[in-house]
């Protein structure tokens, strides 16, 4: 159990931090990410099965694609109706339904669609089974937290990132497009989208629903955690991650979701801005 | 050399003549005011009273819908960004099928019942995170009803998966949509009347800065509890009519559909009128109807017309028109 | 006598300390300056007092009364009025309606005996006051398309709404003309001849020092000074942390 809700957590994670990067760089709350995360798995899928292409090619593709996806949609949607909080929201739910049900309308739904695992077999630890691609996940959050913190931290782009999420005229005064640099935060939102996909959707089948699962749950992981804050994503997949799988374990798997709920009503009664979160604290200063 | 012109607008309305208060001193003023409200409110009920049986039961429909559009257009206009009406409509739907159900309490006092405690409910599930604004506000309100659908199905309380049938249903389809109509109309011109007294000034200050309502005294929670308790409980009306409606109450109330198609209409019509919403609502739900064959695709049209439109058409199809009404254009040399 | 006490207030934002152990004291019917280079923390200062803000140290006394941790709402309806410096006013509503809101909080409608009246009439009373031509449409204007000036003034419409007892004027010179200020500085005067307190964030030294009584030096989040403007102007400290960079 102590291994399951350690996956669980990563599981959580893995979905949260590229909704949460868009988030916390340039303000645009992505509500497509669910549908980005469900078309990775399909093109993925296609990929394969429909021409060919040994995997870890299309899965290297498919990153790609789905990277330039969400840069494509935020330089002809998003970037026309920047900063309408409203309008924002109503565009990017928008194309999550329409990717969606488009999905589901063309007829990808029944159990045939899975990803191939990257390698099969499992391992005990600590006197449980664990499938190896279960422990693949645990290893890629973190690789990705450590690689996504020296990008932010050390790279040209990444400080570019940093200095619009902090101030975006400063920035723009510094010689930094934001445009631009959000355009590239939502590409790389999706694309952290898709490798989530391409790591967790091994585990089980692509089904069109999930893109809402995983929507909803990434929101609320970010909610928990303080929108924006990386680390607040990591300590609150670990609380949410840990609550559903003692709950399963004790009770029954269909309070899972009831507990996330609880705990989200919780932490923000306590703490409006999330475990983590400082954008209420910026915006005081303001 | 080369002619340039521009455009000029020209405001038709009586309303140009002084800003604020204005007299009326003929029956064509009158009528020019009461012409753009008279005619829908004539033309939708003739419409409905003489539609066949079928058709009936969508204009109930498009009624529904519309008031759950003019109830997210309140919301948004007190600053709260629901992206989750189909909570408050749940919410009503199944109080309303818990009373007839489980007390067997008849249809009139099930449905006023419903209104307010389902508006009271709903606002307690929503006052710890009151305190939120903007988007983290509609984050919470999107993931509310998808997970109370989770929490009827794990307890199986009310009917679990398989819902409440059998309730009682309306006397007739005469009294049905007569009480719909009543209800829209009532809850569009109550809202615009509320929003313009002084009382609802407040309420919409919070939209426009809620850090300077606060510095003006006003206890801005307390105000936004009450924008909820109004909002909430015109969906919670809508769900408890639509379950006597159907006859039914299940997990279906809290459907995505009742919180994406109000905000659809919304943008379609014009967010911050009101009577936007109401149109877009017009306009969508019969739509969607003659769309029905589709399947599925029906909500990836859906969509694209949220898309679309809120890309293209930023102001809606109400303030185009409204200003097209009230304002002439002409274009005009320059010299 | 001393109406509000600011006792050792810090506040850190992160490691960055705004506030380091501050204390003022105002006194009753006097107009306080309270001047600083950026990022000094004199906002800080302001939010704090209102309630926008909570310190991690320190206490603020409004009448002897601690008002640390009160909603901002409760504290404005204690008689703290705050004019922000970036001006939002509630951009759809005209005007007029914009002070009907103040004219609706608790405090307004305690001192009228609970009454509302014609609050239309009284708003265009204390647009007047502020310079809102009564006859003019500017008043009836959405506060949208009114020019920069006018919404400075609109902000110090809402406090005398309110009835307030300290004006707090976070940078309300910011962005006038030379003209513009001549002419907001009879209404502060006559706030004060009214009995009432004012205290003033500024940048504009040269008219402020004309009418404060005393001026506090904020640097670093630190008070480093606190005297009549006469002193401050003597002052190498200040001169070094402030006016020789600014003179």
């Amino acid at each position: 159990m102590l291994v399951y809700g350690l996956i669980n957590s990563a599981v959580l994670a893995l979905m949260a931090l590229g909704f949460n990067l868009t988030f916390g760089i340039s303000g645009v709350a992505n509500f497509a990410y669910g549908a980005i995360y469900v078309v990775s798995g399909f093109l993925t899928w296609a990929l394969i099965n429909n021409l060919g292409l040994p995997y870890a090619l299309s899965a290297v593709l498919t990153i790609v694609i789905i990277g330039v996806f969400g840069g494509l949609i935020y330089k002809f949607i998003i970037r026309r109706i920047r900063g309408l909080v409203i309008s924002e929201v109503i565009a990017t739910f928008g194309i999550s339904i329409v990717i969606l049900e488009f999905l589901r309308y063309i007829g990808f739904i029944g159990f045939k669609y899975s990803l191939p695992v990257f390698i099969n077999g499992s391992v005990e630890i600590l006197g449980t089974f664990v499938d190896i691609q279960r422990l693949f996940i645990i290893g890629f959050v973190i690789f990705l937290i450590a690689a996504l913190y020296l990008f932010t931290h050390y790279t040209k782009v990444g400080l570019a990132f940093r200095g619009i999420a902090q101030e975006e005229h400063t920035s723009l005064s510094l010689g930094i497009n934001p445009d631009r640099i959000a355009g590239w935060s939502m590409g790389m939102g999706s694309a952290l989208g898709a490798f989530a996909a391409l790591v967790i959707l091994p585990l089980g089948t692509i089904t069109v629903d999930s893109g809402y699962d995983v929507l909803i749950s990434a929101l609320s992981v970010c909610i928990v955690g303080g929108l924006g804050s990386t680390f607040g994503v990591i300590i609150a997949s670990f609380i949410i991650g840990y609550a559903q799988t003692i709950t399963a374990t004790y009770v029954s798997a269909h309070w899972t979701m009831i507990v996330s709920l609880v705990a989200i009503l919780i932490i923000l009664a306590i703490r409006p801005s999330g475990l983590l979160g400082h954008q209420k604290e910026l915006e005081e200063r303001v | 050399m080369k002619e340039n012109y521009r455009k000029e607008r020209i405001a038709r309305s009586i309303k140009a003549r002084s800003d604020d208060i204005y007299a009326l001193t003929s029956y064509r003023e009158m009528w020019y005011l009461l012409f753009p409200r008279f005619i829908p409110i004539v033309g939708i009920a003739i419409v409905s009273y003489f539609l066949p049986l079928y058709w009936k039961k969508v204009a109930i429909t498009t009624c529904i819908f519309a008031m759950l559009a003019v109830s997210w257009d309140f919301l948004s206009n007190c600053g709260l960004l629901s992206l989750g009406q189909a909570l408050f409509f749940g919410i009503g739907s199944y109080t309303a099928g818990g009373l007839n159900h489980y007390l067997h309490l008849p249809i009139y006092v099930t449905i006023p019942v419903a209104t307010v405690m389902g508006g009271f409910i709903s606002t307690m599930i929503l006052l710890p995170v009151v305190r939120l604004r903007g988007i983290y506000f509609a984050m919470v309100t999107l993931i509310l009803p998808l997970m109370l659908m989770r929490l009827v199905e794990a307890t199986k309380i009310l009917g679990g998966t398989e819902g409440i049938t059998g309730l009682s249903p309306f006397p007739n389809v005469w009294f049905e949509i007569t009480l719909i109509l009543a209800a829209m109309w009532a809850s569009l011109f109550g809202l615009r009347r509320f929003i313009a007294s002084d009382y609802g000034l407040i309420f919409v200050s919070m939209r426009d800065n809620d850090r300077a309502t606060m510095a003006s005294g006003i206890n801005i929670y307390a105000f936004k509890a009450q924008a909820l308790f109004i909002g909430s409980s015109i969906c919670a009306f809508c769900g408890a009519f639509m379950t006597h409606s159907y006859q039914f109450t299940g997990m279906p109330v809290f459907a995505m559909e009742f919180s994406i198609l109000p905000i659809a209409a919304a943008a379609i019509g014009g967010i911050g009128t009101l009577a936007g919403p109401l149109v877009g609502a017009m306009i969508l739900v019969p739509l969607s109807e003659v769309l029905r064959e589709f399947g599925t695709l029906r909500i990836v049209f859906y969509g694209l017309i949220l898309v679309i439109c809120v890309v293209a058409l930023p102001e809606g199809i109400f303030h185009y028109a409204s200003r097209k009404y009230n304002e002439m254009e002409r274009w005009v040399k320059i010299e | 006598m001393s109406i509000l006490e600011v006792n050792g207030i810090t506040k850190a934002f992160g490691g960055v300390k705004a506030l380091d152990d501050v204390s003022v004291t105002v006194e009753e019917n006097t107009l306080l300056g309270i001047i600083g280079p950026n990022g000094s923390g004199k906002t800080t200062l302001v939010n704090t007092i209102t309630g926008f803000v909570r310190p991690d140290t320190g206490s603020v006394l409004f009448k002897g009364r601690d008002v640390i941790g009160l909603p901002p709402y409760r504290i404005t309806n204690m008689g703290i009025g705050r004019a922000f410096q970036m001006v939002k006013p509630f951009f759809h509503l005209p005007a007029f309606k914009n002070i009907i809101v103040p004219l609706a909080s608790p405090r307004v409608r305690a001192s009228s005996g609970g009454k509302y009246g014609d609050k239309d009439a009284v708003a265009l009373d204390v647009l007047e006051e502020v310079g809102f031509e009564r006859d003019s449409s500017v008043p009836y204007k959405t506060a949208s398309v009114l020019p920069h000036g006018y919404l400075k003034r609109l902000e110090l419409a809402r406090l005398l709404a309110l009835k307030s007892e300290i004006f707090i004027l976070d940078e309300l010179f910011s962005g006038l003309s030379i003209a513009e200020v001549t002419s907001i500085i009879p209404i502060i005067e006559k706030i004060l001849l009214d009995g009432k307190t004012v205290v003033m964030v500024e940048h504009r030294l040269k008219e402020l020092f004309r009418i404060a009584d005393k001026v506090i030096v904020l640097n670093y989040g630190k008070k480093i000074k606190e005297g009549p403007p006469k002193e401050i102007l003597e002052d190498e400290e200040v001169k070094k942390a402030y006016l020789g960079v600014e003179v």
